[in-house]
């Protein structure tokens, strides 16, 4: 099993996204992980619960949920809602895509979690949420 | 998220002290559009000194400030784009449209 887990709720307001990728982090800590290592986490955690608030919730009231494990050096985090879905997961993974160009957004969140951490998977059915589960390995300085 | 503005020669100097996601990112662009609108300018320099972390919302803000003002013919670039920023900049292929500059004067006198 894990050597450590947390699991944290929240509703789908923005002023949490701070939250979360704050408390995701202090979590990590324990791996003693480098500014940029911390850095990476948190833009994928706020990328993350992001999409869950605009897209899965659409700006409406939800929970968000995330679980975080640490096993050895890796670090497993879990984004999850129980918002709309999506409907093309590999369209919605590509690069510059977004489902709300009306919004202002980059269409890059996938492309960040992906990049900044070493793992990533999209599990999300039309109607019933998204999961995203991310991974990534902390090289220990001992 | 706390804004400073300065108007240099009719170009826009926002200097943005803070995180800039999804939350701050609303902000943000309505008072930097509220500016540029009263004000009638079409040049901005969106300094990034103080923008502790940022995620993709603020690639959205960049882009959506490039797009309103050509319209206008007008111009954007951004200054002091350092570290886990600079990456997220990077990664959205963004310099090849927005010109980065290393500090704010040198901005000045290239737009």
């Amino acid at each position: 099993m894990y050597d450590n887990m947390i699991k944290i709720e929240f509703l789908s307001k923005s002023q949490n996204e701070s939250f979360a990728r704050v408390a995701v982090a202090a979590f990590v800590s324990q791996l003693d992980p480098t500014i940029e290592e911390i850095t990476d986490v948190k833009t994928a955690v706020s990328e993350a619960v992001t999409n869950a608030i605009i897209h899965g919730y659409e700006n409406k009231d939800g929970v968000v949920k995330i679980e975080a494990m640490i096993k050895d050096e890796e670090l497993t985090v879990i984004v999850m809602d129980e918002g709309i879905g999506i409907e093309n997961v590999s369209l919605a993974m590509q690069p510059l895509y977004t489902s709300r160009p009306d919004l202002e957004r980059s269409g890059m969140g996938f492309t960040v979690m992906e990049t900044f951490m070493d793992n990533l998977e999209v599990y999300s059915e039309r109607g019933k949420g998204t999961k995203i589960i991310m991974k990534k390995n902390f090289k220990s300085l001992s | 998220m706390y804004l400073k503005f300065n108007n240099q020669d009719n170009k826009l100097v926002v200097t943005m002290i803070g995180e800039l996601d999804h939350h701050s990112a609303e902000e943000v662009r309505s008072k930097i559009d509220d500016r540029l609108d009263r004000d009638g300018i079409n040049k901005l320099i969106m300094d990034f000194s103080g923008v502790s972390f940022m995620d993709s919302s603020g690639i959205g803000v960049v882009i959506g400030r490039f797009k309103k003002l050509s319209l206008k013919q007008g111009v954007v670039c951004v200054t002091n784009v350092n570290g886990s920023v600079k990456r997220v900049f990077e990664l959205s292929g963004m310099f090849k449209i927005i010109k980065p500059f290393d500090s704010i004067e040198q901005a000045l006198s290239n737009v």
